[in-house]
């Protein structure tokens, strides 16, 4: 059995404006009905990717193959992607189902058959009967549904989502990640979604690719993402993480001593990385991975431990976090576990934390 | 509303209301009203019609009308035609400071009088004028060529007039739309010609207009550009109107010629807005 030509392709794509490189030699592939994210801070090139394979920029070097076919020569309204634009672009001079119809039309599809097919898509969405009402009377959530149809009507190979939940408020985006998994398992089409919101990216996701300064720094699941960092940026990033510089005191094969330069020993591990003694390190800890205890001897099984006092308590629900100031000053978060033992804990009570080695993600520090 | 706030309203609108009644509504009551004034004998008169009847049944002062309006509308549809591609690519298609210095390009021959503007038309198309010297020394022309008094010197002129009345709305419409619904318009599967018919077009209806309506009335009132630039045969309404007041000295009709300038042109602004779906509130808000 062979395996099925991906979706989308691109090949060593980069992009330069002037001295400055957008994107830098970006090689990736998307697996035909998968939900694939680049996940970036904002300028990170993200966005050039997405308008080189809508066809809008014109790469410097590189290949864009969609089924395996390369699109470098077709024009943006030509090429078998669509794309929904950040604040949707509607066409505010049409009605709902002439905004979905318009591409059928310039496909020169019979007015009984666009009709057809723009019920189809309405049905589809949740929206049936809208068709003669005007953009702005929509709501947010429903424009965004009705840019998604309106994309969708043309069957493209590849469907590219341009952080198209950046306008909505948080309550209806949390809907709507929701909702574009749902369509986007519905239409069973590849979907090819940039954000610089990791949850966004985290939930909805089959492949994420973390990108910084044009490059993509780590591809894998949320998952890998999240627990198996390779580079510090991904670590940083993706989720929230206490993080300590040092330099490397002791290693054996991955798991190492790093004394922090607030003056702390810790044990950190890192997985499939060579540091040796002396190097500089970046130690990251998840906040849910360090353990909160009043008496120091249940932490006793924990390889690194550290005695402070709770600076503040955040609280926020299932995901609040208590605060300590370690001795040196500095602040570590830790995720208050919601069994209640902790819940009459008060500002500046004595309080220590510990945590294994093996989770401390600990990189080279590639700057001083 | 508080007395203080009351006299700082009527403060500010002290100028604006001085204005419309002195310098518009009064002069036209009182244009109405000697237009409605008959004279039948010396320094004898009576109110009646008999002045509007002259004009509807003198075919030359309704020919005139025809005349002017069919002009000034083609010289609206010719400004729209070379204004709409200008104003897109100052809108959409240039950036930063380029922008600015074309827009300025279309503003600073306005900055001179329309008097000393039609003066360098005539420079340029007379007989002894720039381009006609320039087809005799390439040889194109055997002897003088006079380009001025006629027709078409008097479209170019009123045509440059124009100009950045069109332009100005224009821009501002084309600048508000978002480049974003034209790259969605591409995106889709559309080519420039349908973009343009049916996404930029119909989002600049308002501009165009609005542009429209200012560039018709003007070259309907212009009494400069046909004055000077053109022909015997070219004659303008607002002459008609100059000429019953200042050379026959019958104010009477000279005032019902103005007074059906002011009806007939608002006439055709009602007729085209109502054709093109659009309103006065709309197309100047």
């Amino acid at each position: 059995m062979t395996t099925p030509l991906p979706d989308l392709d691109c090949d060593a794509l980069t992009k330069r404006f002037g001295a400055s490189t957008a994107v830098d030699h970006v090689s990736f592939s998307v697996r035909a009905g998968s939900f694939f994210s680049i996940l970036g801070p904002s300028g990170c090139g993200k966005t050039t990717i997405m308008r080189m394979i809508a066809g809008f920029l014109e790469p410097s070097s590189g290949d864009i193959r969609i089924k395996g076919r390369s699109v470098l020569d077709v024009p943006p309204n030509k090429r078998p992607v669509n794309m929904v634009f950040q604040h949707l672009a509607l066409f505010p001079m049409m009605n709902i189902a002439d905004n979905i119809g318009y591409g059928l039309r310039r496909k020169g599809m019979t007015k009984p058959a666009i009709a057809r097919k723009v019920d189809e898509a309405l049905e589809r969405i949740g929206l049936p009967g809208i068709g003669a009402r005007r953009v702005d009377e929509l709501s947010g959530g429903q424009k965004q549904r009705v840019a998604i149809a309106r994309c969708m009507v043309l069957e493209p190979d590849v469907l590219l989502l341009d952080e198209p939940l950046g306008a909505l408020d948080l309550k209806l985006r949390e809907h709507m990640k929701v909702e574009l998994k749902a369509l986007q398992t519905a239409f069973d089409t590849t979907f090819v979604y940039i954000t610089h919101d990791q949850s966004e990216a985290l939930v909805m996701s089959d492949t994420i690719a973390v990108m910084n300064a044009g490059r993509f720094e780590q591809m894998g699941t949320a998952r890998d993402l999240y627990y198996r960092p390779q580079t510090a940026f991904v670590a940083g990033f993706v989720g929230d993480a206490n993080r300590w510089q040092g330099r490397v005191a002791r290693a054996e094969g991955e798991a190492l001593e790093i004394k922090t330069d607030t003056g702390l020993m810790l044990r950190a591990a890192s997985p499939g990385r060579k540091l040796t003694v002396g190097d500089r390190a970046e130690v990251f800890v998840r906040p849910e991975a360090i353990r909160l205890a009043e008496d120091a001897a249940e932490l006793a099984h924990f390889d690194t431990r550290i005695s402070g006092h709770v600076a503040t308590i955040l609280f926020n629900g299932a995901a609040s976090r208590v605060i300590v100031t370690d001795p040196s000053g500095a602040d570590i978060g830790v995720t208050l576990p919601q069994s209640g033992e902790f819940a009459h804990l008060t500002r500046g009570a004595p309080i220590h934390v510990g945590w294994s080695g093996d989770q401390g993600n600990a990189f080279v520090m590639t700057r001083p | 509303m508080r007395a203080g706030q009351k006299l700082g309203l009527i403060l500010l609108l002290t100028p604006l209301l001085l204005w419309l009644s002195l310098l518009i509504i009064i002069p036209h009551i009182d244009l109405f009203l000697l237009s409605l004034r008959e004279r039948v004998g010396v320094r004898q008169y009576e109110t009646g019609l008999a002045n509007y009847r002259t004009i509807l049944t003198e075919p030359l002062y309704m020919v005139t009308f025809a005349r002017t309006a069919m002009m000034s509308v083609l010289a609206t549809i010719l400004t729209l035609l070379i204004a709409f591609p200008v104003s897109y690519y100052i809108a959409k298609l240039v950036r930063g400071r380029a922008r600015s210095v074309l827009f300025l390009m279309c503003l600073v021959p306005f900055w001179v009088s329309e008097l000393v503007r039609t003066f360098g038309w005539m420079i340029l198309l007379r007989e002894s004028g720039v381009i006609s010297g320039l087809l005799q020394w390439t040889g194109l022309a055997a002897g003088p060529v006079e380009m001025l008094y006629n027709d078409a010197a008097m479209m170019v002129g009123l045509v440059y007039t124009s100009m950045l009345f069109m332009v100005v709305p224009l821009v501002t419409t084309l600048d508000s739309l978002d480049d974003a619904v034209i790259e969605a318009g591409y995106d889709l599967g559309g080519s420039g010609p349908s973009i343009l018919r049916e996404i930029v077009i119909p989002h600049a209806m308002p501009g165009i207009v609005s542009g429209s309506i200012v560039v018709f009335m003007l070259s309907l009132g212009n009494y400069l550009t046909p004055t000077m630039l053109g022909g015997k045969d070219s004659l303008w309404f607002t002459q008609m109107i100059y000429s019953q007041f200042i050379v026959r000295f019958n104010w009477e009709l000279g005032a019902a010629f103005g007074f059906m300038l002011l009806i007939l042109s608002s006439l055709i602004v009602w007729a085209v807005l109502r054709l093109t779906g659009q309103t006065l509130e709309k197309t100047m808000g």
